[in-house]
This record gives C-alpha cells, structure tokens and sequence, in this order.
C-alpha cells in the first residue's frame, strides 16, 4: 500500500503538527469544504493535533447531505413507477425524504439498486430493455464526469429505456456563498483535491483574490491534511491570500481536460437548492437540451405539489452545521433524538455528514461538552 | 434491523433465563452434564465463492457458535428449504462440502429436514444448521467474567469473507484475490483450554465484524476496552479494497476469525497456544480491558489519538466519493 502508507505515518504526522505549532501566532478559522476531509479529521483525531488557535470548521461537502428532499421524494416516487428500476450509490439509500427513504422503497416493493458506477445502471438498462432503467446521479464534480459518460454512452449505443435524475452540485459557488453571508466566519479554505484533480484550480483563483481568502487544493490522508492546514496557516500569518496546490500528485492546474471536455457536452450549468442552504445561484448541472430525451425529470411525469418543501425539521441546525457556524456537539439533540438511524436532518444522514462522523467517532462531544463554538463571540441567529 | 427484531419481538416472545445469556449459543445444564447449544441459518448469495460455500459456512457457522460457548462441538443438525427446480448437482455440491466441513471440525451431522417450496417463495437454497456441543471445563466464558487487565487477543487479520462476498456478488475485480476466511475454530478454543489460560470470553467477529463484536462484549460487561489500530492486521488487499470502497474492514465480518480475552499474565501462553493452530498462526494482542466503567470502546490510532468504535446502525453502504 504503497501509495497509502506515507500519507498516515505517524512521524511525518507529528513532524507537521509542530510545524504549524511554530507558524500559528493567532487565532485562525480554516474550513475543510469536502465531507471525505471531515471524516478523516474526526477519524483520525487530527484536529486534536492542532494548536488551540486553529479551529476547524467543517464545510458543505457532502453530496448526499445536501441534495434537496425534494430530489429524494422523486426518486422515491420514480422508483415507484411500474416497470421500472431505479439505481443509485449506496449511501443515498438511506437518506429520509419527506417521509420516507429509498431503503424503505425497496422493503415495501420498489425496484431500487445499489450500482457502484452509472455504467452499471447502463448496462442493467442493455440487459432489460423492456424496462425503464433510471440512475440517480448525485454529487459534486467528483462523480459528474462519470455520469456524464454514461449518459453519452447511452446515446452513442442508443439505448432508449435510460434516463438519469441529476441532482450535480458544484463547490465554488457554495464557497462564495458562505464568503458572502453576513456570519461567516472562515480565514482559509482547504478545496476538495478530488474535486480539483477534475475541475483543476482555475476558478478558484478570483475567489482567494475577491475574498482575500487562502484556498489550499488538499488531500484527504492525515499527512495531506496537515500539510494543507500548514500551508494555509503561512499564508494567513504572512498576510497571503492565494491558491496553492497541496495534492499536486494528483491535481493539475487544468484538471482532467477530458472529464470537463465530456460535462460540458452532456451538463449546463444552472441555478440549485441545496439542503439546509437554500438556493445558490448557478451551482449544480442540469442535463442539456441535446440530452434531454434521458432527463428522468422530464421523462417522468412530475407530480406538481406533492412533492414535500419541508426541510429540514425545525428544531434541526444542519444547515449551520454545513456552514460552519455551528459544530454537531452543539446541538441539543445531538446523539439523543437525532442519530444515524433516526436523523432529523441532512449531516446525520451520510457518512460524511459533520454530525454522522463525530456520532460515529465521538459520541461523548455532546456529554462532555468540549467543543468550542466558533461563533462565540456573535450571537446566534438560529 | 435484526437487534431490534431481537429486542422488540424475539426475546421478550420467548423470554427465559437460558435465551438471556445472550451468547453466540445457551449454555444448558442437563444433569450432570454442561451443553451448549445454537442454532443459524444460512442464505448467503452467492452460494459458492472463493474460499468456501453456503454448505461449509453452515457448519463452520454453527461449530464456532458453539466453540465460542467454550463447548466441543459434537453434533449438527442440517436443515435444507430449496426452490423447487433447485438444481441437484448443486444441491449435491452443498452436501459434498458439508460433510467436508463437518469432518475438518470433527463434528457428525446426525438429524436434519428437507422442504421443497413452490418456484418463487424461496431463493434456490436456504440451510438451516444447529449443534450440540459439550463443555468440560468449570469456567464462565463470558463477557461478565472479563477483568480490567486481561489481554485481548485476535486470531487473524480482518475482513476477508465480507469482501469476498461483495466483490462476488457486485462483480468486483480486484487486483490481489481475496479469499473468505471461512473456517472451524475450536481447535484454537481447545489449544486455549488444554493450555490451562483461564479464559474469560471468546467470540468470533461475524456480522459487524471486530468493532460490533467489541462494543457487544463492552456492553454486556462493566468495562472499557481499548484496542490499538496499529496491531491490528489486516490484508493489503481487504485494505485497498476497503479504500476504494469507503467501507472500515473493523466492521467487516468474518467468518474464521475470532478474539480472545483471557489475563493479562497469561498473553505469552494464550498467544503460543493460539500460533500452533494453523486458522489462527498469526495470533496478536490487539489490546486490553481497561478499569474504566463506561463500557465504550477505545481505538488508539494509528496516529497515537483515540476515538470511540461503535456499532453501525444498518450495514455499511459503500460512499458515493
């Protein structure tokens, strides 16, 4: 495991920790935009090898935590539909809709099924052509690529009985959002490598320059994250504000020219809910008008209004939490009526939600209470 | 799901002290003799993949159940529920690799059932096992009988069946071939028994794998446990596949792969025991029950910070990036 092992090394690991010991002179607030990144953080216990003046803020990234339940009530409602099979990742299975989940589909007769790439559900759709074959296509720019191959796939082999639901969320409009809101709270920014190994770093350049905010492209592993956070800091402490490219072994300036090439034949960009945050502007695909014939939306009929618009439930801070104002400890029904298995909202629901990694690695945050508020020293405004 | 099948229907419909144990199989004292006895089911899709089949997992399942009472399995029952139109070269393949299995772990399958449903109400082969194993030995193998200080000890490296079965059933390739770890276990409880180590609890890591089973033990104890990532072992192959797959191989299950807890001063003897047994050659300590009465348990990690392992809630979903 060659390409793992340095990146965990425990003396690399503590060699970075002084490191940013001895850079860090004041308070810092750097967030982690990607969920993959939270969940090594908290698995790891990495901000515990921190200095108190860094705090981390966990971001937005997580693809099945914000995908509207609106989207899950009509995959439900698709899954439904006679003749039909409805393929999805398996951590979308379980996210709660306005009633219910698609896990619960399945039990109660729904086709649903678990694919591990849209080329699967492609090929189940060659396998029965008697039947609608439809994936449902979340995430950020991470997984779009794929999906934008099988879709043009499915034209190339002119396979009529495929259609996708996409749900494609982008990360830097999400950025500028949280730049924007009046609470904001964040110094640096440590981007998602995996989104910038497709994307590259271009468009995060009139970000760090507009907001005066450091964007460092970060891996995922202990070692990555702590060079990141390293990297983050000297830019901060030197009064810096650039992107630098921490994960270069695997993000070039230009991204996968291919990848982007096929998501702009196959997706247009538009305008996106995002559960617990609203509407952003021009942040998430939707499927172009040359590939509308396998748009699931369209090929199956809406049912205008009876999908729910309820959010999250009221008493649910997921929203702050993905914004970073609020951690899940603070939470009153962290870990009591809010679990894994009955989540109120959106970053209980998925493994890399914020709430479902500290559930998951530190039940006792919420009973011992030692999670700083990043906010506190504003009030609050939940 | 199944616990709260457990909690909510099963046990308080069949409620007796004997159910109440809550081990892998009920210890019974039937005059002067101490049984063991436990009983599962088989429905494992694929029915044959590398490393073993629905027929050896049946008797290998129900052996180590019994084996984890500390009980020398001696009898099974074998019980087949098939589709009709099931095919009988197949049918003969699961007789074939039972009767195998059954003379590995020296047990006779001496009572069973055959039923045959219509098309469509079963999926092709279902087996039912349940075994009678003896206990010759005074000690309480249990979680309650676990003591701050005592060791805790791993018989191999984790994962391998439950990887096996998802990269067969989803079509997986992989670079490295992974095998299941299907396997008996007794041999390696009696190397412990006739090495005189006063065993406190034995269990093998079945659904959930290493991290439910802990956390199973810890609650039905009154201790904290602590275990160390770096002394755990597992494959580079479970390892990679696990990565790719956003899945933690603690909560992978196994299906020959079992920890100990016995006493601290006893770790040397227990682990040499242990060795001698092929299915368990690569035996480590992994940690300790510590005096902590919080019945959490404690992953060190392998960056020296600690973390809290938990039992999932549902089964491990592979992540979407």
């Amino acid at each position: 495991m060659d390409y793992l092992d340095p990146y965990r090394d425990k003396k690399t690991v503590l060699r970075l920790a002084d490191a940013i010991r001895s850079a860090t002179t004041r308070p810092w607030t750097i967030m982690e935009v990607c969920g993959g990144q939270t969940h090594a953080i908290v698995r790891y216990g990495i901000d515990s090898l921190l200095p108190d003046e860094i705090t981390l803020l966990h971001g937005p990234g997580c693809p099945v935590c914000v995908t509207p339940v609106e989207m899950i009530d009509q995959a439900i409602a698709i899954a439904g539909t006679k003749n039909t099979i409805l393929c999805s990742f398996g951590d979308m299975l379980r996210v709660p809709g306005s009633e219910t989940n698609l896990l619960a589909a399945k039990s109660s007769g729904a086709d649903v099924r678990m694919v591990y790439s849209p080329m699967d559900a492609l090929r189940l759709a060659r396998q029965n052509p008697d039947r609608e074959v439809v994936f449902f296509a979340v995430g950020f720019e991470t997984t779009a690529p794929a999906n934008a191959m099988a879709l043009y796939q499915a034209r190339e082999q002119g396979v009529e009985n495929f259609s996708m639901l996409v749900s494609h969320v982008l990360v830097p409009p999400a950025m500028e959002a949280l730049l924007e809101a009046p609470e904001n709270a964040v110094d640096g920014f440590l981007a998602a490598g995996h989104v910038c190994a497709v994307m590259g770093i271009e468009e995060y350049l009139p970000i760090a320059e507009k907001y005066e905010v450091p964007i460092v492209v970060t891996g995922f592993e202990p070692v990555d994250l702590l060079r990141g956070v390293l990297m983050c800091v000297r830019q901060l402490e030197s009064g810096r504000a650039e992107v630098e490219n921490q994960y270069a072994r695997s993000v070039r300036d230009e991204g996968n020219l291919a990848a982007r090439e096929m998501m702009s034949r196959v997706f247009r960009v538009v305008s996106r809910q995002w559960r617990g945050m609203g509407e952003i502007s021009q942040s998430g695909f939707a499927i172009a008008p040359e590939f509308a014939q396998y748009d699931a939306a369209l090929r199956f009929p809406t049912r205008n209004g009876q999908y729910s618009d309820r959010l999250e439930e009221e008493a649910c801070i997921s929203g702050r939490i993905l914004q970073g104002l609020r951690r899940p400890g603070q939470c009153p029904h962290f870990g009591t009526r809010c679990t894994p298995e009955h989540p109120m909202g959106a970053t209980m629901v998925s493994s890399e939600g914020a709430c479902a990694a500290y559930f998951r690695y530190r039940p006792a945050e919420s009973v011992t209470g030692n999670s700083q508020d990043p906010q506190s020293h504003s009030t609050a405004t939940s | 799901m199944t616990n709260r099948l457990l909690s909510e229907v099963i046990f308080p419909g069949f409620q007796n002290s004997w159910l109440e144990q809550n081990h892998d199989g009920a210890v019974l004292e039937i005059s002067e003799a101490r049984l063991a006895f436990t009983a599962d089911s088989y429905v494992v899709e694929p029915r044959f993949f590398p490393g073993g089949d629905i027929g050896s997992l049946a008797v290998n399942g129900t052996v180590n159940d019994l084996a984890m009472c500390g009980a020398r399995p001696k009898f099974l029952s074998c019980s087949f529920i098939l589709e009709e139109g099931y095919a009988m070269e197949e049918l003969t393949r699961v007789v074939q690799s039972m009767r195998a299995a059954a003379d590995r772990a020296g047990v006779s399958i001496v009572t069973g059932d055959t039923k045959v449903v219509d098309r469509g109400s079963g999926d092709g082969l279902f087996v039912n096992t349940a075994g009678i194993g003896v206990i010759e030995h005074r000690l309480k193998i249990s979680p309650q009988s676990i003591q701050p200080g005592d060791a805790i000890l791993l018989s191999g490296d984790l994962g391998r069946h439950g990887i096996t079965i998802l990269a067969e059933r989803e079509g997986l390739e992989f670079e490295s071939s992974i095998e299941s770890d299907c396997a008996p276990l007794w041999d390696v409880v009696d190397a412990l028994l006739e090495a005189n180590i006063e065993v406190r609890c034995l269990r093998d890591l079945t659904r959930g794998g290493l991290a439910t089973v802990l956390k199973e033990v810890a609650d039905d104890s009154t201790f904290q446990l602590r275990v160390e990532e770096e002394k755990i072992p597992v494959s580079d192959g479970v390892r990679g596949a696990c990565e790719m797959l956003g899945l933690d191989p603690f909560f992978v299950a196994n299906e020959g792969t079992m920890i100990a807890i016995v006493p601290g001063d006893q770790v040397a003897a227990a682990l040499a025991a242990m060795r001698a047994i092929p299915e368990a050659a690569n035996s480590v300590q992994i940690g300790q029950v510590e005096e902590e009465t919080n019945q959490r348990v404690i992953l060190r990690s392998i960056l020296g910070t600690d973390r809290v392992l938990d039992r999932l809630p549902g089964e491990q979903l592979p992540r979407i990036c």
